[in-house]
Protein backbone atom coordinates (compact mmCIF):
# COMPACT_ATOMS: atom_id res chain seq x y z
CA UNK A 1 0.00 0.00 0.00
CA UNK A 2 1.49 3.98 -0.86
CA UNK A 3 0.94 6.33 2.03
CA UNK A 4 1.58 9.74 0.47
CA UNK A 5 2.64 12.40 2.80
CA UNK A 6 -0.41 14.73 4.43
CA UNK A 7 0.16 17.23 1.93
CA UNK A 8 0.60 15.15 -1.00
CA UNK A 9 -2.44 13.19 -0.37
CA UNK A 10 -4.29 16.34 -0.75
CA UNK A 11 -3.00 17.51 -3.60
CA UNK A 12 -3.00 13.80 -5.35
CA UNK A 13 -7.04 13.98 -4.47
CA UNK A 14 -7.55 17.11 -5.88
CA UNK A 15 -5.91 17.06 -9.16
CA UNK A 16 -8.49 16.13 -12.08
CA UNK A 17 -7.75 12.59 -13.76
CA UNK A 18 -5.79 12.80 -16.85
CA UNK A 19 -4.93 15.96 -16.50
CA UNK A 20 -1.00 17.01 -17.47
CA UNK A 21 0.95 17.90 -14.22
CA UNK A 22 4.82 18.80 -13.64
CA UNK A 23 5.75 18.58 -10.09
CA UNK A 24 8.98 20.97 -9.21
CA UNK A 25 10.74 19.43 -6.52
CA UNK A 26 9.56 16.23 -7.12
CA UNK A 27 11.68 13.86 -4.45
CA UNK A 28 11.54 10.40 -5.31
CA UNK A 29 8.56 10.95 -7.69
CA UNK A 30 6.31 9.15 -5.20
CA UNK A 31 3.40 11.69 -6.05
CA UNK A 32 3.98 11.49 -9.54
CA UNK A 33 3.61 7.73 -10.01
CA UNK A 34 0.22 8.19 -7.68
CA UNK A 35 -0.65 10.79 -10.70
CA UNK A 36 0.24 8.46 -13.28
CA UNK A 37 -0.72 5.16 -11.90
CA UNK A 38 -3.93 5.97 -10.08
CA UNK A 39 -5.42 9.53 -11.81
CA UNK A 40 -3.99 8.88 -15.77
CA UNK A 41 -1.92 11.96 -15.45
CA UNK A 42 0.55 12.82 -17.73
CA UNK A 43 3.15 13.54 -15.39
CA UNK A 44 6.60 14.80 -15.19
CA UNK A 45 9.07 16.40 -12.99
CA UNK A 46 11.70 18.70 -11.73
CA UNK A 47 14.27 17.40 -9.41
CA UNK A 48 17.35 19.02 -7.97
CA UNK A 49 19.22 15.60 -6.62
CA UNK A 50 20.33 13.21 -9.22
CA UNK A 51 20.15 10.47 -7.24
CA UNK A 52 16.57 11.33 -7.11
CA UNK A 53 16.14 11.86 -10.98
CA UNK A 54 17.54 8.53 -11.69
CA UNK A 55 15.51 7.03 -8.89
CA UNK A 56 12.16 8.68 -10.80
CA UNK A 57 13.40 7.79 -14.08
CA UNK A 58 13.90 3.75 -12.82
CA UNK A 59 10.32 4.37 -11.97
CA UNK A 60 9.78 5.35 -15.86
CA UNK A 61 8.60 8.96 -14.87
CA UNK A 62 10.04 11.92 -17.06
CA UNK A 63 11.81 13.77 -14.89
CA UNK A 64 14.25 16.63 -15.35
CA UNK A 65 17.18 17.08 -12.88
CA UNK A 66 16.82 21.32 -12.48
CA UNK A 67 16.53 23.91 -9.69
CA UNK A 68 13.65 25.34 -9.17
CA UNK A 69 15.53 29.14 -9.31
CA UNK A 70 16.51 28.67 -12.53
CA UNK A 71 15.31 26.13 -14.70
CA UNK A 72 11.59 26.68 -14.82
CA UNK A 73 11.88 28.93 -17.68
CA UNK A 74 12.64 25.35 -19.99
CA UNK A 75 8.81 25.48 -20.19
CA UNK A 76 6.48 26.86 -22.44
CA UNK A 77 3.16 29.19 -21.07
CA UNK A 78 0.04 26.98 -20.13
CA UNK A 79 2.60 23.65 -20.99
CA UNK A 80 0.32 21.95 -17.60
CA UNK A 81 -2.88 21.68 -15.91
CA UNK A 82 -1.04 21.92 -12.44
CA UNK A 83 2.14 23.12 -11.61
CA UNK A 84 2.87 21.38 -7.98
CA UNK A 85 5.51 22.62 -5.70
CA UNK A 86 5.13 20.62 -2.00
CA UNK A 87 7.56 21.67 0.78
CA UNK A 88 10.01 23.24 -1.90
CA UNK A 89 9.30 26.92 -2.06
CA UNK A 90 10.98 27.42 1.66
CA UNK A 91 14.13 26.57 -0.02
CA UNK A 92 13.99 28.60 -3.28
CA UNK A 93 16.03 31.49 -3.57
CA UNK A 94 13.07 33.61 -5.08
CA UNK A 95 9.78 32.20 -4.32
CA UNK A 96 7.81 35.24 -5.40
CA UNK A 97 9.25 34.67 -8.61
CA UNK A 98 9.10 30.62 -8.72
CA UNK A 99 5.31 30.96 -8.13
CA UNK A 100 5.03 33.49 -11.06
CA UNK A 101 6.98 30.65 -12.91
CA UNK A 102 4.68 27.94 -12.08
CA UNK A 103 1.35 29.92 -13.24
CA UNK A 104 2.70 30.54 -16.50
CA UNK A 105 3.60 27.20 -16.66
CA UNK A 106 0.19 25.80 -15.44
CA UNK A 107 -3.16 27.20 -15.55
CA UNK A 108 -3.13 26.32 -11.99
CA UNK A 109 -0.80 25.86 -9.35
CA UNK A 110 -0.50 23.65 -5.68
CA UNK A 111 1.55 25.44 -3.25
CA UNK A 112 2.24 23.02 0.06
CA UNK A 113 4.92 24.37 2.65
CA UNK A 114 5.78 24.38 6.43
CA UNK A 115 3.96 27.43 8.46
CA UNK A 116 6.76 28.81 10.18
CA UNK A 117 4.20 30.80 12.39
CA UNK A 118 2.72 27.07 13.93
CA UNK A 119 2.38 27.69 17.85
CA UNK A 120 5.13 25.34 18.45
CA UNK A 121 7.22 27.04 16.16
CA UNK A 122 6.63 30.31 18.16
CA UNK A 123 6.96 28.36 21.38
CA UNK A 124 10.32 27.21 20.23
CA UNK A 125 11.50 30.75 19.44
CA UNK A 126 10.02 32.57 21.46
CA UNK A 127 10.82 30.58 25.05
CA UNK A 128 13.92 29.00 23.74
CA UNK A 129 15.15 32.02 21.74
CA UNK A 130 16.63 29.43 19.40
CA UNK A 131 15.71 28.63 15.90
CA UNK A 132 13.04 26.06 15.75
CA UNK A 133 13.67 22.84 15.73
CA UNK A 134 10.75 20.44 15.28
CA UNK A 135 8.98 17.66 13.84
CA UNK A 136 8.38 19.44 10.53
CA UNK A 137 11.60 21.43 10.35
CA UNK A 138 13.64 19.22 11.40
CA UNK A 139 17.39 20.26 10.51
CA UNK A 140 19.20 22.73 12.14
CA UNK A 141 19.20 26.55 10.83
CA UNK A 142 23.15 26.23 9.55
CA UNK A 143 22.54 22.86 7.59
CA UNK A 144 18.51 23.27 6.87
CA UNK A 145 17.57 23.67 2.80
CA UNK A 146 15.22 26.04 4.10
CA UNK A 147 16.39 29.71 3.47
CA UNK A 148 12.87 31.20 2.87
CA UNK A 149 10.79 30.47 6.01
CA UNK A 150 7.12 31.79 5.53
CA UNK A 151 3.83 31.57 7.41
CA UNK A 152 0.07 31.20 5.89
CA UNK A 153 -0.38 35.34 6.86
CA UNK A 154 2.88 35.87 5.14
CA UNK A 155 2.27 33.57 1.63
CA UNK A 156 -1.55 34.96 2.05
CA UNK A 157 -0.50 38.41 1.52
CA UNK A 158 2.02 37.70 -1.18
CA UNK A 159 -0.77 36.19 -3.45
CA UNK A 160 -3.07 39.33 -2.52
CA UNK A 161 -0.62 41.64 -3.35
CA UNK A 162 0.31 39.62 -7.04
CA UNK A 163 -3.33 39.10 -7.63
CA UNK A 164 -2.96 35.66 -7.48
CA UNK A 165 -6.28 33.92 -6.79
CA UNK A 166 -6.44 31.17 -4.15
CA UNK A 167 -9.32 28.61 -5.53
CA UNK A 168 -8.43 26.56 -2.31
CA UNK A 169 -6.81 26.15 0.83
CA UNK A 170 -6.31 23.38 2.96
CA UNK A 171 -4.32 23.50 6.22
CA UNK A 172 -2.71 20.43 8.54
CA UNK A 173 -1.47 19.05 11.72
CA UNK A 174 0.16 16.06 11.21
CA UNK A 175 -2.36 14.44 8.71
CA UNK A 176 -5.69 16.24 10.42
CA UNK A 177 -7.37 18.77 9.00
CA UNK A 178 -7.27 22.27 10.89
CA UNK A 179 -9.56 25.13 10.06
CA UNK A 180 -8.31 27.99 7.59
CA UNK A 181 -9.34 30.95 10.70
CA UNK A 182 -6.67 29.91 13.09
CA UNK A 183 -3.88 28.31 10.69
CA UNK A 184 -1.56 30.84 10.90
CA UNK A 185 -1.01 29.48 15.01
CA UNK A 186 -3.00 25.99 14.36
CA UNK A 187 -1.63 24.91 10.93
CA UNK A 188 1.74 22.74 10.45
CA UNK A 189 1.40 22.85 6.86
CA UNK A 190 -0.45 24.53 4.54
CA UNK A 191 -1.56 23.77 0.94
CA UNK A 192 -2.75 26.26 -1.64
CA UNK A 193 -4.34 25.73 -4.92
CA UNK A 194 -3.85 28.89 -6.91
CA UNK A 195 -4.57 30.05 -9.84
CA UNK A 196 -4.07 33.45 -12.61
CA UNK B 1 33.25 -15.09 -12.06
CA UNK B 2 33.73 -15.70 -15.71
CA UNK B 3 30.75 -15.24 -18.02
CA UNK B 4 30.22 -17.73 -21.06
CA UNK B 5 30.85 -15.21 -24.41
CA UNK B 6 27.45 -13.81 -25.78
CA UNK B 7 26.65 -15.59 -28.82
CA UNK B 8 26.22 -12.47 -31.14
CA UNK B 9 25.60 -13.30 -34.55
CA UNK B 10 27.50 -10.99 -37.20
CA UNK B 11 25.71 -10.03 -40.43
CA UNK B 12 25.91 -7.76 -43.28
CA UNK B 13 23.28 -6.41 -45.54
CA UNK B 14 23.74 -4.90 -48.84
CA UNK B 15 21.15 -2.38 -50.31
CA UNK B 16 18.88 -2.81 -52.89
CA UNK B 17 18.24 0.28 -53.57
CA UNK B 18 20.91 3.80 -53.56
CA UNK B 19 20.80 5.52 -50.67
CA UNK B 20 20.05 9.19 -51.46
CA UNK B 21 22.17 11.57 -49.22
CA UNK B 22 21.99 14.64 -47.78
CA UNK B 23 25.03 16.05 -49.94
CA UNK B 24 22.61 15.26 -53.22
CA UNK B 25 24.62 11.89 -54.22
CA UNK B 26 23.40 8.18 -54.39
CA UNK B 27 25.50 6.19 -53.28
CA UNK B 28 24.67 2.83 -54.63
CA UNK B 29 25.92 -0.91 -53.59
CA UNK B 30 25.69 0.32 -49.64
CA UNK B 31 26.55 -2.46 -47.50
CA UNK B 32 25.92 -2.40 -43.65
CA UNK B 33 27.80 -4.66 -41.22
CA UNK B 34 26.04 -5.21 -37.99
CA UNK B 35 25.43 -7.81 -35.34
CA UNK B 36 22.21 -8.93 -33.23
CA UNK B 37 21.61 -10.34 -29.94
CA UNK B 38 18.99 -11.87 -28.28
CA UNK B 39 15.80 -12.88 -30.02
CA UNK B 40 13.14 -10.78 -31.79
CA UNK B 41 9.59 -11.13 -30.27
CA UNK B 42 6.49 -12.48 -31.88
CA UNK B 43 5.14 -8.73 -32.83
CA UNK B 44 8.68 -7.52 -33.74
CA UNK B 45 8.31 -4.98 -30.98
CA UNK B 46 11.81 -5.38 -28.41
CA UNK B 47 14.37 -4.75 -30.72
CA UNK B 48 16.85 -1.85 -29.12
CA UNK B 49 19.33 -0.43 -32.02
CA UNK B 50 22.29 1.09 -30.65
CA UNK B 51 24.30 3.24 -32.57
CA UNK B 52 28.22 3.37 -31.69
CA UNK B 53 30.47 6.38 -31.16
CA UNK B 54 32.79 8.38 -33.54
CA UNK B 55 35.53 5.08 -33.49
CA UNK B 56 33.13 2.11 -32.35
CA UNK B 57 32.08 -0.68 -34.33
CA UNK B 58 29.14 -3.16 -34.36
CA UNK B 59 31.13 -5.24 -31.99
CA UNK B 60 29.21 -3.59 -29.04
CA UNK B 61 29.18 -7.09 -26.88
CA UNK B 62 31.02 -9.52 -28.45
CA UNK B 63 34.29 -9.90 -28.77
CA UNK B 64 36.53 -7.57 -30.81
CA UNK B 65 38.21 -9.59 -34.01
CA UNK B 66 40.71 -6.55 -34.62
CA UNK B 67 41.64 -6.42 -31.07
CA UNK B 68 40.61 -9.32 -29.50
CA UNK B 69 39.06 -7.10 -26.50
CA UNK B 70 35.53 -7.59 -25.06
CA UNK B 71 32.80 -5.27 -27.04
CA UNK B 72 32.72 -1.53 -26.10
CA UNK B 73 29.46 -1.67 -24.22
CA UNK B 74 29.92 -5.33 -22.79
CA UNK B 75 29.12 -3.92 -19.47
CA UNK B 76 25.80 -2.51 -20.13
CA UNK B 77 24.71 -5.10 -22.96
CA UNK B 78 24.14 -8.75 -22.41
CA UNK B 79 21.72 -11.72 -20.67
CA UNK B 80 20.71 -9.64 -17.05
CA UNK B 81 22.61 -6.19 -17.98
CA UNK B 82 20.83 -3.52 -18.48
CA UNK B 83 20.02 -3.33 -21.77
CA UNK B 84 19.09 -7.00 -21.42
CA UNK B 85 19.72 -9.61 -24.47
CA UNK B 86 17.17 -12.29 -22.46
CA UNK B 87 14.60 -9.45 -22.81
CA UNK B 88 15.37 -7.13 -25.97
CA UNK B 89 16.67 -7.69 -29.81
CA UNK B 90 19.96 -5.95 -29.96
CA UNK B 91 21.16 -4.14 -33.30
CA UNK B 92 23.99 -2.40 -33.49
CA UNK B 93 25.52 -1.36 -37.07
CA UNK B 94 28.58 -0.07 -37.92
CA UNK B 95 28.39 3.26 -39.30
CA UNK B 96 28.22 4.68 -43.04
CA UNK B 97 31.77 5.60 -43.57
CA UNK B 98 33.04 3.09 -41.18
CA UNK B 99 35.88 0.55 -41.07
CA UNK B 100 34.55 -2.10 -39.87
CA UNK B 101 32.80 -3.54 -42.62
CA UNK B 102 30.04 -1.18 -43.37
CA UNK B 103 30.69 0.64 -46.70
CA UNK B 104 33.55 3.61 -46.71
CA UNK B 105 35.89 5.53 -47.46
CA UNK B 106 37.77 2.31 -48.09
CA UNK B 107 35.35 0.30 -49.69
CA UNK B 108 35.54 -0.50 -53.43
CA UNK B 109 33.83 1.73 -55.76
CA UNK B 110 31.67 0.79 -58.61
CA UNK B 111 35.42 0.70 -60.91
CA UNK B 112 37.31 -1.59 -58.37
CA UNK B 113 39.45 0.75 -56.62
CA UNK B 114 38.56 1.97 -53.26
CA UNK B 115 36.04 5.09 -52.76
CA UNK B 116 39.20 7.21 -50.70
CA UNK B 117 38.54 10.98 -51.16
CA UNK B 118 35.77 9.79 -54.02
CA UNK B 119 33.62 8.72 -51.01
CA UNK B 120 30.94 11.27 -50.58
CA UNK B 121 30.82 13.64 -47.45
CA UNK B 122 28.21 12.00 -45.44
CA UNK B 123 26.05 13.41 -42.53
CA UNK B 124 24.91 11.94 -38.88
CA UNK B 125 21.53 11.51 -40.68
CA UNK B 126 23.11 10.02 -43.73
CA UNK B 127 24.29 7.25 -41.03
CA UNK B 128 21.00 6.82 -39.53
CA UNK B 129 19.22 6.42 -42.97
CA UNK B 130 21.27 3.69 -43.98
CA UNK B 131 20.29 2.26 -40.50
CA UNK B 132 16.70 2.43 -41.23
CA UNK B 133 17.03 0.94 -44.44
CA UNK B 134 18.73 -1.98 -42.41
CA UNK B 135 15.30 -1.84 -39.94
CA UNK B 136 12.96 -1.91 -43.04
CA UNK B 137 15.25 -5.25 -44.18
CA UNK B 138 14.73 -6.89 -41.12
CA UNK B 139 10.78 -5.80 -40.99
CA UNK B 140 11.58 -3.61 -37.68
CA UNK B 141 8.88 -1.31 -37.71
CA UNK B 142 9.22 0.53 -34.40
CA UNK B 143 11.73 0.35 -31.90
CA UNK B 144 11.71 -0.22 -29.06
CA UNK B 145 14.16 2.07 -28.16
CA UNK B 146 17.10 3.59 -29.99
CA UNK B 147 20.47 4.43 -27.90
CA UNK B 148 23.62 5.78 -27.89
CA UNK B 149 26.53 7.50 -26.17
CA UNK B 150 28.69 10.83 -27.98
CA UNK B 151 28.24 10.61 -31.43
CA UNK B 152 25.63 7.21 -31.23
CA UNK B 153 23.76 9.43 -28.68
CA UNK B 154 23.76 12.18 -31.80
CA UNK B 155 22.32 9.31 -34.13
CA UNK B 156 19.43 8.31 -31.64
CA UNK B 157 18.41 12.01 -31.62
CA UNK B 158 18.76 12.07 -35.23
CA UNK B 159 16.47 9.19 -36.02
CA UNK B 160 13.47 10.79 -33.82
CA UNK B 161 13.60 14.19 -35.90
CA UNK B 162 13.78 12.51 -39.14
CA UNK B 163 11.94 8.96 -38.43
CA UNK B 164 9.80 10.16 -35.55
CA UNK B 165 7.68 7.12 -35.98
CA UNK B 166 10.11 4.30 -36.00
CA UNK B 167 11.07 4.62 -32.14
CA UNK B 168 9.14 4.45 -29.06
CA UNK B 169 12.16 5.67 -26.64
CA UNK B 170 15.37 7.78 -27.23
CA UNK B 171 18.51 7.39 -24.74
CA UNK B 172 21.18 9.98 -25.40
CA UNK B 173 24.11 9.76 -23.36
CA UNK B 174 26.71 12.19 -23.40
CA UNK B 175 25.71 13.65 -25.97
CA UNK B 176 24.47 17.03 -28.14
CA UNK B 177 21.83 18.17 -30.76
CA UNK B 178 24.29 21.17 -31.71
CA UNK B 179 27.79 20.05 -32.94
CA UNK B 180 29.70 23.33 -30.57
CA UNK B 181 32.93 25.11 -32.02
CA UNK B 182 35.33 23.87 -29.42
CA UNK B 183 34.59 20.36 -30.63
CA UNK B 184 34.53 21.18 -34.60
CA UNK B 185 37.90 23.10 -33.62
CA UNK B 186 39.22 19.55 -31.78
CA UNK B 187 37.86 17.61 -35.40
CA UNK B 188 40.35 19.70 -37.39
CA UNK B 189 43.02 19.15 -35.57
CA UNK B 190 42.43 15.59 -36.02
CA UNK B 191 41.77 16.14 -39.72
CA UNK B 192 44.66 17.80 -40.26
CA UNK B 193 46.95 15.82 -38.23
CA UNK B 194 46.28 12.95 -40.78
CA UNK B 195 45.70 15.23 -44.08
CA UNK B 196 49.90 16.99 -43.21
CA UNK B 197 50.91 13.46 -43.00
CA UNK B 198 52.84 13.12 -46.66
CA UNK B 199 51.84 9.27 -46.32
CA UNK B 200 48.00 10.55 -46.58
CA UNK B 201 48.59 10.96 -50.33
CA UNK B 202 45.64 13.26 -51.08
CA UNK B 203 43.89 10.36 -49.20
CA UNK B 204 44.77 7.89 -52.18
CA UNK B 205 46.96 5.68 -49.65
CA UNK B 206 44.80 2.32 -50.12
CA UNK B 207 47.07 -0.58 -51.93
CA UNK B 208 50.48 2.14 -51.26
CA UNK B 209 52.22 0.23 -48.84
CA UNK B 210 52.12 3.17 -46.78
CA UNK B 211 49.25 5.39 -44.72
CA UNK B 212 49.28 8.12 -42.72
CA UNK B 213 49.92 6.30 -39.39
CA UNK B 214 51.86 8.91 -37.73
CA UNK B 215 48.74 11.91 -38.92
CA UNK B 216 45.83 9.20 -37.76
CA UNK B 217 48.09 8.83 -34.41
CA UNK B 218 48.33 12.17 -33.41
CA UNK B 219 44.49 12.68 -34.35
CA UNK B 220 43.64 10.15 -31.37
CA UNK B 221 46.00 11.01 -29.36
CA UNK B 222 44.60 14.86 -29.43
CA UNK B 223 41.20 13.47 -28.94
CA UNK B 224 41.87 10.41 -26.12
CA UNK B 225 42.37 13.60 -24.45
CA UNK B 226 39.13 15.42 -24.67
CA UNK B 227 37.70 12.38 -23.78
CA UNK B 228 39.28 12.02 -20.29
CA UNK B 229 39.35 14.70 -17.46
CA UNK B 230 41.79 16.39 -15.96
CA UNK B 231 41.21 14.60 -12.50
CA UNK B 232 41.55 11.11 -14.33
CA UNK B 233 44.42 11.78 -15.87
CA UNK B 234 46.22 13.23 -12.94
CA UNK B 235 45.08 10.59 -10.70
CA UNK B 236 46.07 8.10 -13.40
CA UNK B 237 49.83 9.65 -14.35
CA UNK B 238 50.28 12.39 -12.42
CA UNK B 239 53.97 13.71 -12.98
CA UNK B 240 54.98 10.30 -12.80
CA UNK B 241 57.97 9.51 -15.13
CA UNK B 242 57.87 6.16 -17.53
CA UNK B 243 60.63 3.42 -16.72
CA UNK B 244 62.98 5.79 -15.42
CA UNK B 245 63.92 7.70 -12.42
CA UNK B 246 64.91 11.05 -14.13
CA UNK B 247 64.13 13.04 -16.86
CA UNK B 248 65.71 12.14 -20.20
CA UNK B 249 66.37 15.53 -21.52
CA UNK B 250 65.57 14.16 -25.01
CA UNK B 251 61.88 14.10 -26.60
CA UNK B 252 61.35 10.03 -25.32
CA UNK B 253 58.04 9.67 -23.34
CA UNK B 254 59.63 10.61 -20.28
CA UNK B 255 56.11 10.96 -18.25
CA UNK B 256 53.69 8.06 -18.06
CA UNK B 257 50.84 9.89 -19.83
CA UNK B 258 52.96 10.22 -22.93
CA UNK B 259 53.66 7.03 -23.16
CA UNK B 260 50.09 6.48 -22.42
CA UNK B 261 48.67 8.62 -25.50
CA UNK B 262 51.52 6.99 -27.73
CA UNK B 263 50.01 3.75 -26.99
CA UNK B 264 45.94 4.78 -27.59
CA UNK B 265 47.48 6.18 -31.11
CA UNK B 266 49.62 3.14 -31.97
CA UNK B 267 47.11 0.49 -31.00
CA UNK B 268 44.38 3.02 -33.03
CA UNK B 269 46.00 3.03 -36.53
CA UNK B 270 46.12 -0.85 -36.41
CA UNK B 271 42.02 -0.75 -36.12
CA UNK B 272 41.01 2.24 -37.94
CA UNK B 273 41.07 3.70 -41.41
CA UNK B 274 42.14 7.54 -41.71
CA UNK B 275 40.25 8.63 -44.11
CA UNK B 276 37.07 7.07 -42.15
CA UNK B 277 38.17 9.24 -39.19
CA UNK B 278 38.28 12.45 -41.72
CA UNK B 279 34.94 11.48 -42.72
CA UNK B 280 32.96 10.25 -39.67
CA UNK B 281 34.15 13.53 -38.00
CA UNK B 282 33.52 16.00 -41.07
CA UNK B 283 29.89 14.47 -40.44
CA UNK B 284 29.94 15.66 -36.34
CA UNK B 285 31.11 18.66 -37.22
CA UNK B 286 27.93 19.50 -40.19
CA UNK B 287 25.58 17.94 -36.98
CA UNK B 288 23.19 20.49 -36.37
CA UNK B 289 19.57 19.12 -35.74
CA UNK B 290 18.39 22.42 -34.72
CA UNK B 291 19.52 23.84 -38.09
CA UNK B 292 18.52 20.96 -40.01
CA UNK B 293 14.63 22.17 -38.85
CA UNK B 294 14.30 25.89 -39.21
CA UNK B 295 16.73 26.55 -36.68
CA UNK B 296 14.72 25.35 -33.98
CA UNK B 297 15.24 22.59 -31.81
CA UNK B 298 11.78 21.99 -30.92
CA UNK B 299 10.71 21.76 -34.35
CA UNK B 300 13.00 18.64 -34.98
CA UNK B 301 11.33 17.11 -32.28
CA UNK B 302 7.70 18.35 -33.03
CA UNK B 303 6.39 14.95 -34.94
CA UNK B 304 8.08 12.29 -32.21
CA UNK B 305 5.81 10.52 -29.59
CA UNK B 306 9.35 9.40 -27.95
CA UNK B 307 10.12 9.61 -24.44
CA UNK B 308 13.59 10.72 -24.25
CA UNK B 309 16.58 10.11 -21.63
CA UNK B 310 18.99 12.62 -21.68
CA UNK B 311 22.26 11.76 -19.59
CA UNK B 312 25.51 14.08 -19.11
CA UNK B 313 28.48 13.26 -16.85
CA UNK B 314 29.66 16.56 -14.32
CA UNK B 315 33.15 15.78 -15.51
CA UNK B 316 32.40 15.73 -19.24
CA UNK B 317 33.97 18.90 -20.50
CA UNK B 318 33.53 18.07 -24.69
CA UNK B 319 29.67 17.28 -24.12
CA UNK B 320 29.05 19.36 -20.84
CA UNK B 321 25.87 19.10 -18.89
CA UNK B 322 25.05 22.74 -20.33
CA UNK B 323 24.46 20.92 -24.39
CA UNK B 324 22.58 18.13 -22.84
CA UNK B 325 20.41 20.99 -21.10
CA UNK B 326 19.78 22.93 -24.06
CA UNK B 327 18.50 19.27 -25.44
CA UNK B 328 16.10 19.09 -22.95
CA UNK B 329 15.58 22.39 -23.29
CA UNK B 330 14.01 21.91 -27.12
CA UNK B 331 12.90 18.44 -26.28
CA UNK B 332 10.71 19.98 -23.45
CA UNK B 333 9.58 22.63 -25.43
CA UNK B 334 8.03 20.72 -28.13
CA UNK B 335 6.36 18.74 -25.42
CA UNK B 336 7.95 15.70 -25.58
CA UNK B 337 8.57 13.45 -22.15
CA UNK B 338 11.73 13.75 -21.19
CA UNK B 339 14.29 12.70 -18.72
CA UNK B 340 17.56 14.39 -17.81
CA UNK B 341 19.89 13.29 -15.43
CA UNK B 342 23.80 14.90 -14.83
CA UNK B 343 25.51 11.76 -13.04
CA UNK B 344 28.55 11.99 -11.18
CA UNK B 345 31.61 10.23 -12.66
CA UNK B 346 35.24 10.94 -13.02
CA UNK B 347 36.00 10.05 -15.92
CA UNK B 348 35.36 12.51 -18.39
CA UNK B 349 33.36 11.79 -21.51
CA UNK B 350 34.58 8.54 -21.21
CA UNK B 351 32.35 7.91 -18.58
CA UNK B 352 29.13 6.50 -20.78
CA UNK B 353 31.69 3.50 -21.89
CA UNK B 354 32.57 2.65 -17.91
CA UNK B 355 31.78 1.70 -14.46
CA UNK B 356 29.28 4.14 -12.94
CA UNK B 357 26.53 2.11 -11.56
CA UNK B 358 24.00 5.08 -11.61
CA UNK B 359 23.96 4.86 -15.57
CA UNK B 360 23.62 1.18 -15.16
CA UNK B 361 19.99 2.35 -12.82
CA UNK B 362 18.74 4.72 -15.12
CA UNK B 363 19.38 3.11 -18.35
CA UNK B 364 17.62 -0.08 -17.11
CA UNK B 365 14.89 1.89 -15.53
CA UNK B 366 14.25 3.85 -18.48
CA UNK B 367 14.63 1.01 -21.44
CA UNK B 368 11.89 -1.40 -19.04
CA UNK B 369 9.22 1.33 -18.56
Amino acid sequence: MRTLRPDLEVIFSHVAPGSRVLDVGCGDGVLLAALRDERGCDARGMEIEPGNVAECVAKGLSVIQGDADKDLTFYPDDSVDYAILSQTLQTTHRPDKVLEELLRIGRRAFVSFPNFAHWRVRLSLLWGGRMPVTRLLPVAWYETPNIHHVTVDDFRALVGKRGIRVERAWFLTGDKRTSAAAANFRAEHAVFLLSR
Amino acid sequence: MATAPLLAEARELELAEPLALDCGQRLQGVRIAFETYGRLDADNANTILIFHATTGDQHVASINPRTGKPGWWDRMVGPGKPIDTDRFFVLCANVLGGCMGSTGPSSLAADGAPYAMRFPVITIRDMVRAQVALLDSLGIERLHAAAGGSMGGMQALSLAANWPDRVERVLAIAATATMGAQNIAFQEVGRQAIMADPNWQGGHYYGTGKAPDAGLAVARMAAHITYLSEASLTEKFGRRLQDRTQKSFGFDADFQVESYLRHQGLSFISRFDANSYLYITRAMSYFDLAEEHGGRLAEAFAATTARFCVVSFDSDWLYPTEVSRRLVHGLNAAGAPVSFVELSAPFGHDSFLLEVPALDRVVRGFLDQ
